[in-house]
Protein backbone atom coordinates (compact mmCIF):
# COMPACT_ATOMS: atom_id res chain seq x y z
CA UNK A 1 0.00 0.00 0.00
CA UNK A 2 1.45 3.30 -1.05
CA UNK A 3 1.42 6.51 0.90
CA UNK A 4 -1.78 8.38 1.54
CA UNK A 5 -2.56 10.75 -1.29
CA UNK A 6 -2.98 14.43 -0.73
CA UNK A 7 -6.64 15.32 -1.13
CA UNK A 8 -7.47 16.14 -4.72
CA UNK A 9 -8.20 19.84 -5.07
CA UNK A 10 -11.87 20.10 -5.87
CA UNK A 11 -13.44 23.07 -7.57
CA UNK A 12 -16.71 24.01 -5.93
CA UNK A 13 -19.93 22.93 -7.56
CA UNK A 14 -18.09 20.60 -9.90
CA UNK A 15 -19.93 18.29 -12.24
CA UNK A 16 -19.62 17.35 -15.86
CA UNK A 17 -21.93 18.94 -18.40
CA UNK A 18 -24.36 17.02 -20.58
CA UNK A 19 -22.15 16.98 -23.66
CA UNK A 20 -18.99 15.92 -21.84
CA UNK A 21 -20.75 13.18 -19.89
CA UNK A 22 -22.56 11.88 -22.95
CA UNK A 23 -19.33 11.67 -24.91
CA UNK A 24 -17.52 9.95 -22.03
CA UNK A 25 -20.23 7.34 -21.70
CA UNK A 26 -20.46 6.86 -25.47
CA UNK A 27 -16.72 6.36 -25.67
CA UNK A 28 -16.94 3.57 -23.17
CA UNK A 29 -19.65 1.89 -25.25
CA UNK A 30 -17.48 2.05 -28.37
CA UNK A 31 -14.38 0.76 -26.61
CA UNK A 32 -16.39 -2.15 -25.25
CA UNK A 33 -17.41 -3.05 -28.79
CA UNK A 34 -14.03 -2.57 -30.41
CA UNK A 35 -12.19 -4.50 -27.72
CA UNK A 36 -14.51 -7.46 -27.78
CA UNK A 37 -13.39 -9.20 -30.99
CA UNK A 38 -16.25 -11.70 -30.81
CA UNK A 39 -18.74 -8.89 -31.26
CA UNK A 40 -16.97 -7.40 -34.26
CA UNK A 41 -16.02 -10.61 -36.04
CA UNK A 42 -19.06 -12.75 -35.30
CA UNK A 43 -21.46 -9.98 -36.26
CA UNK A 44 -19.71 -9.42 -39.55
CA UNK A 45 -19.45 -13.10 -40.48
CA UNK A 46 -23.05 -13.67 -39.49
CA UNK A 47 -24.38 -10.98 -41.73
CA UNK A 48 -22.17 -12.08 -44.64
CA UNK A 49 -23.36 -15.69 -44.30
CA UNK A 50 -26.93 -14.57 -44.14
CA UNK A 51 -26.63 -12.61 -47.33
CA UNK A 52 -24.82 -15.41 -49.16
CA UNK A 53 -27.53 -17.90 -48.22
CA UNK A 54 -30.37 -15.69 -49.41
CA UNK A 55 -28.53 -14.54 -52.47
CA UNK A 56 -27.40 -17.93 -53.72
CA UNK A 57 -29.56 -20.58 -51.99
CA UNK A 58 -33.03 -19.02 -51.89
CA UNK A 59 -32.43 -16.38 -54.54
CA UNK A 60 -33.07 -18.69 -57.49
CA UNK A 61 -36.52 -19.56 -56.18
CA UNK A 62 -37.65 -16.03 -55.41
CA UNK A 63 -38.95 -13.83 -58.20
CA UNK A 64 -38.65 -10.09 -57.80
CA UNK A 65 -40.43 -8.78 -60.84
CA UNK A 66 -38.42 -6.31 -62.84
CA UNK A 67 -35.46 -6.24 -60.47
CA UNK A 68 -32.50 -8.59 -60.23
CA UNK A 69 -32.98 -10.54 -57.02
CA UNK A 70 -29.68 -9.24 -55.66
CA UNK A 71 -30.81 -5.65 -56.18
CA UNK A 72 -34.13 -6.51 -54.56
CA UNK A 73 -32.52 -8.37 -51.64
CA UNK A 74 -29.64 -6.14 -50.61
CA UNK A 75 -31.77 -3.16 -49.45
CA UNK A 76 -33.77 -5.62 -47.33
CA UNK A 77 -30.61 -7.22 -46.08
CA UNK A 78 -29.06 -3.89 -45.12
CA UNK A 79 -32.21 -2.72 -43.32
CA UNK A 80 -32.74 -5.90 -41.34
CA UNK A 81 -29.01 -6.13 -40.66
CA UNK A 82 -29.39 -2.79 -38.93
CA UNK A 83 -32.02 -4.23 -36.60
CA UNK A 84 -30.02 -7.36 -35.91
CA UNK A 85 -27.00 -5.21 -35.06
CA UNK A 86 -29.13 -3.04 -32.79
CA UNK A 87 -30.54 -5.99 -30.85
CA UNK A 88 -27.35 -6.22 -28.79
CA UNK A 89 -28.25 -2.94 -27.11
CA UNK A 90 -31.08 -4.60 -25.18
CA UNK A 91 -28.80 -7.15 -23.55
CA UNK A 92 -26.10 -4.51 -23.11
CA UNK A 93 -28.41 -2.18 -21.21
CA UNK A 94 -29.74 -5.00 -19.04
CA UNK A 95 -26.19 -6.09 -18.28
CA UNK A 96 -25.16 -2.57 -17.25
CA UNK A 97 -28.15 -2.45 -14.92
CA UNK A 98 -27.53 -5.88 -13.45
CA UNK A 99 -23.82 -5.37 -12.88
CA UNK A 100 -24.13 -2.04 -11.15
CA UNK A 101 -22.58 0.08 -13.87
CA UNK A 102 -25.74 2.13 -14.19
CA UNK A 103 -25.86 2.58 -10.41
CA UNK A 104 -22.34 3.94 -10.51
CA UNK A 105 -23.30 6.42 -13.23
CA UNK A 106 -26.50 7.40 -11.48
CA UNK A 107 -24.61 8.15 -8.29
CA UNK A 108 -22.37 10.63 -10.13
CA UNK A 109 -23.10 14.33 -10.43
CA UNK A 110 -23.93 14.20 -14.13
CA UNK A 111 -27.18 14.91 -15.95
CA UNK A 112 -29.13 11.67 -15.81
CA UNK A 113 -30.07 11.94 -19.47
CA UNK A 114 -26.37 11.56 -20.33
CA UNK A 115 -26.43 7.85 -19.52
CA UNK A 116 -29.09 6.98 -22.08
CA UNK A 117 -27.91 9.58 -24.57
CA UNK A 118 -24.36 8.21 -24.37
CA UNK A 119 -25.65 4.71 -24.91
CA UNK A 120 -27.71 5.74 -27.94
CA UNK A 121 -24.78 7.67 -29.34
CA UNK A 122 -22.37 4.74 -29.09
CA UNK A 123 -24.92 2.33 -30.49
CA UNK A 124 -25.65 4.62 -33.40
CA UNK A 125 -21.94 4.73 -34.19
CA UNK A 126 -22.00 0.94 -34.24
CA UNK A 127 -24.89 1.10 -36.68
CA UNK A 128 -22.73 3.13 -39.05
CA UNK A 129 -20.17 0.37 -38.86
CA UNK A 130 -22.80 -2.30 -39.44
CA UNK A 131 -24.24 -0.36 -42.38
CA UNK A 132 -20.81 -0.03 -43.94
CA UNK A 133 -20.14 -3.76 -43.59
CA UNK A 134 -23.48 -4.94 -44.94
CA UNK A 135 -23.32 -2.46 -47.82
CA UNK A 136 -19.81 -3.65 -48.70
CA UNK A 137 -20.88 -7.29 -48.63
CA UNK A 138 -23.90 -6.35 -50.74
CA UNK A 139 -21.76 -4.73 -53.39
CA UNK A 140 -19.41 -7.71 -53.32
CA UNK A 141 -22.18 -10.13 -54.27
CA UNK A 142 -23.41 -8.03 -57.19
CA UNK A 143 -25.62 -5.27 -55.82
CA UNK A 144 -25.43 -2.10 -57.95
CA UNK A 145 -26.85 1.40 -57.73
CA UNK A 146 -29.27 2.29 -60.50
CA UNK A 147 -30.14 5.69 -59.14
CA UNK A 148 -28.09 8.78 -58.33
CA UNK A 149 -25.35 8.94 -55.73
CA UNK A 150 -27.25 11.64 -53.83
CA UNK A 151 -30.21 9.29 -53.53
CA UNK A 152 -27.94 6.53 -52.28
CA UNK A 153 -26.52 8.83 -49.62
CA UNK A 154 -30.05 9.84 -48.68
CA UNK A 155 -30.84 6.15 -48.24
CA UNK A 156 -27.82 5.78 -45.97
CA UNK A 157 -28.95 8.73 -43.86
CA UNK A 158 -32.50 7.48 -43.72
CA UNK A 159 -31.28 4.08 -42.57
CA UNK A 160 -29.37 5.73 -39.75
CA UNK A 161 -32.45 7.62 -38.59
CA UNK A 162 -34.44 4.40 -38.73
CA UNK A 163 -31.74 2.45 -36.88
CA UNK A 164 -31.51 5.18 -34.25
CA UNK A 165 -35.25 4.93 -33.64
CA UNK A 166 -35.12 1.16 -33.22
CA UNK A 167 -32.11 1.59 -30.95
CA UNK A 168 -34.42 3.28 -28.47
CA UNK A 169 -36.80 0.37 -28.67
CA UNK A 170 -33.97 -1.99 -27.78
CA UNK A 171 -32.76 0.29 -24.98
CA UNK A 172 -36.28 0.32 -23.57
CA UNK A 173 -36.53 -3.47 -23.76
CA UNK A 174 -33.20 -3.73 -21.96
CA UNK A 175 -34.37 -1.39 -19.21
CA UNK A 176 -37.55 -3.38 -18.61
CA UNK A 177 -36.19 -6.88 -19.06
CA UNK A 178 -34.48 -7.42 -15.70
CA UNK A 179 -31.76 -9.77 -16.94
CA UNK A 180 -29.59 -9.79 -20.07
CA UNK A 181 -31.04 -13.17 -21.06
CA UNK A 182 -34.58 -11.87 -20.86
CA UNK A 183 -33.54 -8.77 -22.78
CA UNK A 184 -32.10 -10.92 -25.52
CA UNK A 185 -35.34 -12.90 -25.65
CA UNK A 186 -37.44 -9.76 -25.86
CA UNK A 187 -35.24 -8.38 -28.60
CA UNK A 188 -36.09 -11.42 -30.71
CA UNK A 189 -39.48 -9.86 -31.24
CA UNK A 190 -37.94 -8.02 -34.19
CA UNK A 191 -37.92 -11.32 -36.08
CA UNK A 192 -41.56 -11.11 -37.19
CA UNK A 193 -40.89 -7.52 -38.23
CA UNK A 194 -37.89 -8.47 -40.31
CA UNK A 195 -39.26 -11.64 -41.93
CA UNK A 196 -42.91 -10.64 -42.37
CA UNK A 197 -41.82 -7.77 -44.56
CA UNK A 198 -40.73 -7.11 -48.09
CA UNK A 199 -37.07 -7.51 -47.03
CA UNK A 200 -36.46 -10.92 -48.60
CA UNK A 201 -39.53 -11.72 -50.68
CA UNK A 202 -42.21 -9.61 -52.36
CA UNK A 203 -45.16 -9.02 -50.04
CA UNK A 204 -47.55 -10.24 -52.77
CA UNK A 205 -46.22 -13.78 -52.30
CA UNK A 206 -47.63 -13.93 -48.74
CA UNK A 207 -51.16 -14.98 -47.71
CA UNK A 208 -53.67 -12.13 -47.84
CA UNK A 209 -54.10 -11.64 -44.09
CA UNK A 210 -50.37 -11.44 -43.66
CA UNK A 211 -49.97 -8.94 -46.49
CA UNK A 212 -52.08 -6.44 -44.59
CA UNK A 213 -49.47 -6.40 -41.83
CA UNK A 214 -46.42 -6.82 -44.05
CA UNK A 215 -47.42 -4.03 -46.39
CA UNK A 216 -47.61 -1.30 -43.77
CA UNK A 217 -45.17 -2.20 -41.06
CA UNK A 218 -42.05 -0.05 -40.66
CA UNK A 219 -39.47 -2.50 -42.02
CA UNK A 220 -41.27 -2.89 -45.35
CA UNK A 221 -41.66 0.84 -45.73
CA UNK A 222 -38.01 1.39 -44.94
CA UNK A 223 -36.76 -1.38 -47.24
CA UNK A 224 -38.89 -0.09 -50.09
CA UNK A 225 -37.58 3.43 -49.52
CA UNK A 226 -34.03 2.13 -49.90
CA UNK A 227 -35.03 0.16 -52.99
CA UNK A 228 -36.52 3.15 -54.73
CA UNK A 229 -33.59 5.38 -53.74
CA UNK A 230 -30.97 2.91 -54.96
CA UNK A 231 -32.75 1.27 -57.91
CA UNK A 232 -34.61 4.20 -59.41
CA UNK A 233 -37.47 3.72 -61.89
CA UNK A 234 -37.30 -0.10 -62.00
CA UNK A 235 -38.07 -0.24 -58.26
CA UNK A 236 -40.76 2.41 -58.57
CA UNK A 237 -42.43 0.36 -61.28
CA UNK A 238 -42.23 -2.78 -59.16
CA UNK A 239 -43.41 -1.24 -55.90
CA UNK A 240 -45.93 1.19 -57.29
CA UNK A 241 -44.86 4.42 -55.59
CA UNK A 242 -42.10 6.99 -55.83
CA UNK A 243 -39.31 7.73 -53.36
CA UNK A 244 -41.27 10.49 -51.60
CA UNK A 245 -44.04 8.07 -50.68
CA UNK A 246 -41.71 5.62 -48.93
CA UNK A 247 -39.33 8.16 -47.46
CA UNK A 248 -42.07 10.15 -45.72
CA UNK A 249 -43.58 6.94 -44.36
CA UNK A 250 -40.20 5.67 -43.15
CA UNK A 251 -39.58 8.99 -41.42
CA UNK A 252 -43.06 8.96 -39.92
CA UNK A 253 -42.52 5.47 -38.55
CA UNK A 254 -39.14 6.50 -37.10
CA UNK A 255 -40.71 9.51 -35.44
CA UNK A 256 -43.53 7.38 -34.05
CA UNK A 257 -41.12 4.80 -32.67
CA UNK A 258 -39.03 7.54 -31.03
CA UNK A 259 -42.15 9.20 -29.65
CA UNK A 260 -43.14 5.97 -27.92
CA UNK A 261 -39.83 4.58 -26.75
CA UNK A 262 -37.79 7.62 -25.74
CA UNK A 263 -40.30 8.72 -23.07
CA UNK A 264 -40.74 5.10 -21.95
CA UNK A 265 -37.00 4.58 -21.61
CA UNK A 266 -36.49 7.87 -19.79
CA UNK A 267 -39.37 7.21 -17.41
CA UNK A 268 -38.14 3.71 -16.64
CA UNK A 269 -34.61 4.97 -16.14
CA UNK A 270 -35.67 7.75 -13.81
CA UNK A 271 -37.66 5.40 -11.65
CA UNK A 272 -34.49 3.44 -10.95
CA UNK B 1 -21.12 20.21 12.85
CA UNK B 2 -23.51 18.98 10.19
CA UNK B 3 -23.93 15.23 10.41
CA UNK B 4 -22.66 13.27 7.44
CA UNK B 5 -25.91 11.36 7.32
CA UNK B 6 -29.10 12.15 9.16
CA UNK B 7 -32.06 9.83 8.65
CA UNK B 8 -35.35 10.30 10.47
CA UNK B 9 -38.25 7.91 10.19
CA UNK B 10 -37.06 6.68 6.82
CA UNK B 11 -39.49 4.39 5.02
CA UNK B 12 -39.28 2.51 1.76
CA UNK B 13 -41.35 -0.35 0.50
CA UNK B 14 -41.26 -2.45 -2.63
CA UNK B 15 -44.73 -3.72 -3.30
CA UNK B 16 -45.66 -5.49 -0.09
CA UNK B 17 -42.11 -5.84 1.18
CA UNK B 18 -41.15 -3.21 3.72
CA UNK B 19 -37.45 -2.58 3.28
CA UNK B 20 -37.07 0.43 5.57
CA UNK B 21 -39.55 0.75 8.39
CA UNK B 22 -38.94 4.06 10.12
CA UNK B 23 -35.16 3.99 10.22
CA UNK B 24 -33.47 6.62 12.41
CA UNK B 25 -29.75 7.06 12.13
CA UNK B 26 -27.13 9.78 12.50
CA UNK B 27 -23.54 9.52 11.29
CA UNK B 28 -21.16 12.19 12.55
CA UNK B 29 -18.19 13.43 10.55
CA UNK B 30 -14.97 11.53 11.12
CA UNK B 31 -16.73 8.23 11.56
CA UNK B 32 -16.71 4.88 9.90
CA UNK B 33 -20.25 3.71 10.41
CA UNK B 34 -21.03 0.07 9.81
CA UNK B 35 -24.61 -0.95 9.17
CA UNK B 36 -24.78 -4.55 10.19
CA UNK B 37 -27.65 -6.90 9.67
CA UNK B 38 -28.79 -10.15 8.11
CA UNK B 39 -29.83 -10.54 4.49
CA UNK B 40 -32.98 -8.59 3.79
CA UNK B 41 -32.58 -6.31 6.80
CA UNK B 42 -32.66 -3.21 4.58
CA UNK B 43 -28.94 -2.44 4.42
CA UNK B 44 -28.67 -2.16 0.66
CA UNK B 45 -31.92 -0.21 0.41
CA UNK B 46 -30.54 2.26 2.92
CA UNK B 47 -27.26 2.73 1.04
CA UNK B 48 -29.10 3.12 -2.26
CA UNK B 49 -31.31 5.74 -0.68
CA UNK B 50 -28.30 7.65 0.63
CA UNK B 51 -26.76 7.38 -2.85
CA UNK B 52 -29.94 8.96 -4.34
CA UNK B 53 -30.58 5.81 -6.37
CA UNK B 54 -33.87 5.28 -4.55
CA UNK B 55 -36.36 7.85 -3.29
CA UNK B 56 -37.63 7.25 0.20
CA UNK B 57 -41.42 6.90 0.54
CA UNK B 58 -41.48 8.82 3.80
CA UNK B 59 -39.17 10.32 6.39
CA UNK B 60 -36.22 12.65 6.08
CA UNK B 61 -32.75 11.90 4.83
CA UNK B 62 -29.96 14.45 4.55
CA UNK B 63 -26.41 13.79 3.40
CA UNK B 64 -23.90 16.44 4.50
CA UNK B 65 -26.90 18.68 5.11
CA UNK B 66 -28.43 18.15 1.65
CA UNK B 67 -31.87 16.62 1.40
CA UNK B 68 -31.73 13.59 -0.90
CA UNK B 69 -35.05 14.42 -2.53
CA UNK B 70 -34.67 18.16 -2.98
CA UNK B 71 -30.94 18.37 -3.74
CA UNK B 72 -29.86 15.03 -5.20
CA UNK B 73 -27.23 16.75 -7.33
CA UNK B 74 -25.53 18.22 -4.26
CA UNK B 75 -25.59 14.82 -2.58
CA UNK B 76 -24.01 13.17 -5.62
CA UNK B 77 -21.17 15.66 -5.48
CA UNK B 78 -20.13 14.56 -1.99
CA UNK B 79 -20.53 10.79 -2.24
CA UNK B 80 -18.62 7.95 -3.84
CA UNK B 81 -20.36 4.59 -4.23
CA UNK B 82 -18.82 1.15 -4.42
CA UNK B 83 -21.24 -1.70 -4.56
CA UNK B 84 -21.64 -5.41 -4.13
CA UNK B 85 -20.77 -5.78 -7.78
CA UNK B 86 -17.54 -4.54 -9.19
CA UNK B 87 -19.08 -1.94 -11.47
CA UNK B 88 -16.10 -1.43 -13.72
CA UNK B 89 -15.90 -1.76 -17.49
CA UNK B 90 -14.03 -5.00 -18.27
CA UNK B 91 -13.09 -3.79 -21.75
CA UNK B 92 -11.26 -0.75 -20.41
CA UNK B 93 -7.97 -0.63 -18.53
CA UNK B 94 -7.87 0.19 -14.84
CA UNK B 95 -6.58 3.64 -15.66
CA UNK B 96 -9.25 4.28 -18.30
CA UNK B 97 -11.97 3.22 -15.89
CA UNK B 98 -10.81 5.69 -13.26
CA UNK B 99 -10.23 8.41 -15.83
CA UNK B 100 -13.79 8.06 -17.11
CA UNK B 101 -15.27 8.44 -13.65
CA UNK B 102 -12.95 11.34 -12.82
CA UNK B 103 -14.05 13.12 -16.01
CA UNK B 104 -17.68 12.50 -15.14
CA UNK B 105 -16.95 14.18 -11.82
CA UNK B 106 -16.15 17.24 -13.87
CA UNK B 107 -12.36 17.11 -13.57
CA UNK B 108 -10.41 18.41 -16.53
CA UNK B 109 -8.12 16.03 -18.40
CA UNK B 110 -4.99 16.87 -16.44
CA UNK B 111 -6.68 16.65 -13.03
CA UNK B 112 -8.40 13.41 -14.02
CA UNK B 113 -5.07 11.87 -15.03
CA UNK B 114 -3.49 12.95 -11.76
CA UNK B 115 -6.28 11.70 -9.55
CA UNK B 116 -6.47 8.37 -11.43
CA UNK B 117 -2.75 7.85 -10.97
CA UNK B 118 -3.00 8.73 -7.29
CA UNK B 119 -5.85 6.31 -6.65
CA UNK B 120 -4.11 3.51 -8.58
CA UNK B 121 -1.07 4.08 -6.43
CA UNK B 122 -3.11 4.12 -3.23
CA UNK B 123 -4.72 0.79 -4.09
CA UNK B 124 -1.52 -0.85 -5.28
CA UNK B 125 -2.87 -1.19 -8.81
CA UNK B 126 -0.25 0.88 -10.61
CA UNK B 127 1.46 -2.22 -12.01
CA UNK B 128 -1.81 -3.42 -13.56
CA UNK B 129 -3.08 0.04 -14.48
CA UNK B 130 -2.75 -0.39 -18.22
CA UNK B 131 -4.19 -3.88 -18.44
CA UNK B 132 -7.82 -4.40 -19.37
CA UNK B 133 -9.94 -4.86 -16.27
CA UNK B 134 -11.25 -8.14 -17.69
CA UNK B 135 -7.83 -9.64 -16.94
CA UNK B 136 -8.05 -8.64 -13.26
CA UNK B 137 -8.71 -11.06 -10.42
CA UNK B 138 -11.91 -10.65 -8.40
CA UNK B 139 -10.06 -8.84 -5.65
CA UNK B 140 -8.37 -6.46 -8.08
CA UNK B 141 -11.68 -5.64 -9.73
CA UNK B 142 -13.19 -4.87 -6.36
CA UNK B 143 -10.27 -2.60 -5.59
CA UNK B 144 -10.71 -0.86 -8.92
CA UNK B 145 -14.39 -0.42 -8.12
CA UNK B 146 -13.41 1.09 -4.80
CA UNK B 147 -10.96 3.28 -6.70
CA UNK B 148 -13.71 4.48 -9.02
CA UNK B 149 -15.64 5.65 -5.98
CA UNK B 150 -12.55 7.55 -4.80
CA UNK B 151 -11.33 9.49 -7.83
CA UNK B 152 -13.93 12.16 -7.19
CA UNK B 153 -12.41 12.68 -3.71
CA UNK B 154 -15.78 12.15 -1.99
CA UNK B 155 -16.45 13.32 1.52
CA UNK B 156 -18.52 10.25 2.15
CA UNK B 157 -17.69 6.84 0.80
CA UNK B 158 -20.58 4.37 0.55
CA UNK B 159 -19.48 0.76 0.58
CA UNK B 160 -22.22 -1.78 0.11
CA UNK B 161 -20.90 -5.15 1.25
CA UNK B 162 -17.47 -4.37 -0.15
CA UNK B 163 -15.89 -7.74 0.53
CA UNK B 164 -18.77 -10.12 -0.19
CA UNK B 165 -17.47 -13.06 -2.15
CA UNK B 166 -13.80 -12.20 -1.88
CA UNK B 167 -11.14 -14.65 -0.81
CA UNK B 168 -9.63 -14.02 2.65
CA UNK B 169 -6.45 -12.45 1.34
CA UNK B 170 -8.20 -10.00 -0.98
CA UNK B 171 -10.56 -9.20 1.83
CA UNK B 172 -7.76 -8.19 4.16
CA UNK B 173 -6.10 -6.17 1.39
CA UNK B 174 -9.34 -4.32 0.83
CA UNK B 175 -9.67 -3.71 4.56
CA UNK B 176 -6.19 -2.20 4.55
CA UNK B 177 -7.12 0.05 1.65
CA UNK B 178 -10.28 1.19 3.42
CA UNK B 179 -8.30 1.72 6.62
CA UNK B 180 -5.86 3.95 4.75
CA UNK B 181 -8.71 6.06 3.41
CA UNK B 182 -10.20 6.46 6.81
CA UNK B 183 -6.85 7.57 8.14
CA UNK B 184 -6.80 10.16 5.35
CA UNK B 185 -10.08 11.56 6.62
CA UNK B 186 -12.79 10.11 4.40
CA UNK B 187 -16.06 9.31 6.15
CA UNK B 188 -17.37 5.86 5.39
CA UNK B 189 -20.77 4.22 5.50
CA UNK B 190 -20.27 0.51 5.21
CA UNK B 191 -22.79 -2.30 5.11
CA UNK B 192 -21.82 -5.80 5.96
CA UNK B 193 -23.15 -9.05 7.25
CA UNK B 194 -19.74 -9.97 8.54
CA UNK B 195 -19.32 -9.22 12.19
CA UNK B 196 -15.57 -9.25 12.11
CA UNK B 197 -15.63 -6.73 9.27
CA UNK B 198 -17.74 -4.27 11.24
CA UNK B 199 -15.61 -4.87 14.31
CA UNK B 200 -12.43 -4.37 12.34
CA UNK B 201 -13.32 -1.26 10.34
CA UNK B 202 -16.03 0.65 12.12
CA UNK B 203 -15.88 3.18 14.90
CA UNK B 204 -19.63 2.90 15.27
CA UNK B 205 -22.00 0.07 14.47
CA UNK B 206 -25.71 0.26 13.80
CA UNK B 207 -27.46 -3.07 13.82
CA UNK B 208 -30.59 -3.14 11.72
CA UNK B 209 -33.22 -5.76 11.26
CA UNK B 210 -36.49 -5.59 9.30
CA UNK B 211 -35.72 -2.03 8.27
CA UNK B 212 -35.27 -0.60 11.75
CA UNK B 213 -32.36 0.07 14.02
CA UNK B 214 -32.27 -2.47 16.82
CA UNK B 215 -29.05 -1.29 18.44
CA UNK B 216 -26.29 1.25 17.94
CA UNK B 217 -22.98 2.04 19.57
CA UNK B 218 -19.27 1.45 19.36
CA UNK B 219 -18.25 -2.18 18.95
CA UNK B 220 -17.21 -2.13 22.63
CA UNK B 221 -20.51 -0.60 23.81
CA UNK B 222 -22.57 -3.12 21.93
CA UNK B 223 -20.65 -5.96 23.49
CA UNK B 224 -21.14 -4.28 26.86
CA UNK B 225 -24.85 -3.84 26.24
CA UNK B 226 -25.28 -7.50 25.54
CA UNK B 227 -23.63 -7.65 28.90
CA UNK B 228 -22.17 -10.88 29.85
CA UNK B 229 -18.94 -12.64 29.14
CA UNK B 230 -18.90 -16.09 27.68
CA UNK B 231 -17.13 -19.21 28.84
CA UNK B 232 -16.40 -21.63 26.07
CA UNK B 233 -15.19 -25.15 26.73
CA UNK B 234 -13.71 -27.47 24.15
CA UNK B 235 -13.93 -31.07 25.38
CA UNK B 236 -11.66 -33.86 24.30
CA UNK B 237 -14.49 -36.38 23.88
CA UNK B 238 -17.86 -35.90 22.28
CA UNK B 239 -19.39 -38.12 24.94
CA UNK B 240 -18.41 -35.65 27.64
CA UNK B 241 -20.37 -32.75 26.10
CA UNK B 242 -23.62 -33.37 27.96
CA UNK B 243 -21.85 -33.71 31.31
CA UNK B 244 -19.83 -30.58 30.60
CA UNK B 245 -23.03 -28.70 29.90
CA UNK B 246 -24.50 -29.90 33.16
CA UNK B 247 -21.36 -28.80 35.00
CA UNK B 248 -21.43 -25.35 33.43
CA UNK B 249 -25.06 -24.79 34.34
CA UNK B 250 -23.90 -23.86 37.85
CA UNK B 251 -21.62 -20.90 37.08
CA UNK B 252 -23.65 -20.00 33.97
CA UNK B 253 -26.41 -17.40 33.80
CA UNK B 254 -28.40 -19.11 31.07
CA UNK B 255 -28.77 -22.52 29.49
CA UNK B 256 -25.38 -23.80 28.23
CA UNK B 257 -25.34 -24.31 24.48
CA UNK B 258 -23.76 -27.42 23.01
CA UNK B 259 -22.18 -27.45 19.58
CA UNK B 260 -21.65 -31.10 18.71
CA UNK B 261 -19.69 -30.55 15.52
CA UNK B 262 -16.89 -28.62 17.17
CA UNK B 263 -17.17 -30.32 20.59
CA UNK B 264 -17.82 -27.02 22.33
CA UNK B 265 -20.08 -25.88 25.13
CA UNK B 266 -20.79 -22.20 25.60
CA UNK B 267 -22.48 -20.36 28.42
CA UNK B 268 -23.00 -16.72 29.37
CA UNK B 269 -21.55 -15.76 32.74
CA UNK B 270 -21.38 -12.74 35.05
CA UNK B 271 -18.49 -10.29 34.87
CA UNK B 272 -15.19 -11.06 36.57
CA UNK B 273 -13.07 -14.16 36.68
CA UNK B 274 -14.91 -16.00 39.46
CA UNK B 275 -17.19 -17.88 37.04
CA UNK B 276 -14.13 -19.23 35.24
CA UNK B 277 -12.74 -20.63 38.49
CA UNK B 278 -16.14 -22.14 39.32
CA UNK B 279 -16.41 -23.65 35.85
CA UNK B 280 -12.97 -25.22 36.10
CA UNK B 281 -13.90 -26.65 39.47
CA UNK B 282 -17.16 -28.10 38.16
CA UNK B 283 -15.49 -29.68 35.14
CA UNK B 284 -12.74 -31.08 37.30
CA UNK B 285 -15.23 -32.55 39.77
CA UNK B 286 -17.09 -34.24 36.90
CA UNK B 287 -13.79 -35.66 35.62
CA UNK B 288 -14.10 -34.12 32.15
CA UNK B 289 -11.02 -33.93 29.95
CA UNK B 290 -10.84 -30.40 28.57
CA UNK B 291 -8.96 -29.50 25.37
CA UNK B 292 -9.16 -25.81 26.16
CA UNK B 293 -11.34 -23.33 27.96
CA UNK B 294 -11.74 -19.61 27.46
CA UNK B 295 -13.36 -16.61 29.04
CA UNK B 296 -14.10 -13.94 26.45
CA UNK B 297 -16.39 -11.03 25.67
CA UNK B 298 -19.35 -11.96 23.47
CA UNK B 299 -18.93 -11.90 19.69
CA UNK B 300 -21.15 -9.59 17.67
CA UNK B 301 -23.12 -12.63 16.62
CA UNK B 302 -23.93 -13.30 20.24
CA UNK B 303 -24.67 -9.61 20.71
CA UNK B 304 -27.13 -9.73 17.83
CA UNK B 305 -28.74 -12.78 19.33
CA UNK B 306 -29.06 -11.06 22.69
CA UNK B 307 -30.46 -7.85 21.21
CA UNK B 308 -32.89 -9.25 18.67
CA UNK B 309 -33.62 -12.73 19.92
CA UNK B 310 -32.30 -14.27 16.72
CA UNK B 311 -28.90 -15.06 15.36
CA UNK B 312 -27.42 -13.55 12.24
CA UNK B 313 -27.70 -15.73 9.19
CA UNK B 314 -24.22 -16.91 8.54
CA UNK B 315 -23.12 -16.92 4.93
CA UNK B 316 -22.78 -20.49 3.71
CA UNK B 317 -19.95 -19.98 1.27
CA UNK B 318 -16.93 -20.95 3.33
CA UNK B 319 -14.82 -20.30 0.25
CA UNK B 320 -15.30 -16.63 1.04
CA UNK B 321 -13.47 -17.25 4.27
CA UNK B 322 -16.15 -16.34 6.77
CA UNK B 323 -16.71 -19.32 9.02
CA UNK B 324 -19.23 -18.84 11.79
CA UNK B 325 -17.84 -16.37 14.29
Amino acid sequence: MASIPAPVPVPAGRSAGLAASTVGIARRGLLKFLRTPQLVVVGTIQSALFLLIFRYVFGGAIGAGGLDYVDFLVPGFITTGLLFAGMGAAAGVAEDLEQGFVDRLRSLPIPRSAVLAGRAMADTALLVWSLAITSAVGFAVGFRLHGGLADALAAFGLLLVFGFAFEWMFITLGLFAGTPQAAQGLALMVFPLTFVSSAYVPVESMPGWMQAFAEHQPVTVMVDAVRVLTQGPAAEALLGHGAGFYVTRALAWSAAILAVFVPLAVARYRRG
Amino acid sequence: MTPTIEATGLRKRFGRTVALDGLDLVAEPGQVLAVLGPNGAGKTTFVRTVATLLRPDAGELAVAGHDVRREPGAVRRVIGLAGQYAAVEPAMTGRENLHLVARLFGQDGRTARASSARVLDLLGLTGAADRLARTYSGGMRRKLDLGASLVGAPRLLLLDEPTTGLDPRSRIELWDAIGALVAAGTDVLLTTQYLDEADHLASRIVIIDHGRVVAAGTPGELKQRAGRNVIEVHTRDRAALARAAAGLAGPGQDQPQVEEATRRVRVAVAAGTDPLRDALGALDAAGIAVEDISLRPPTLDEVFLALTGQGLEQPTETAAGHPAA
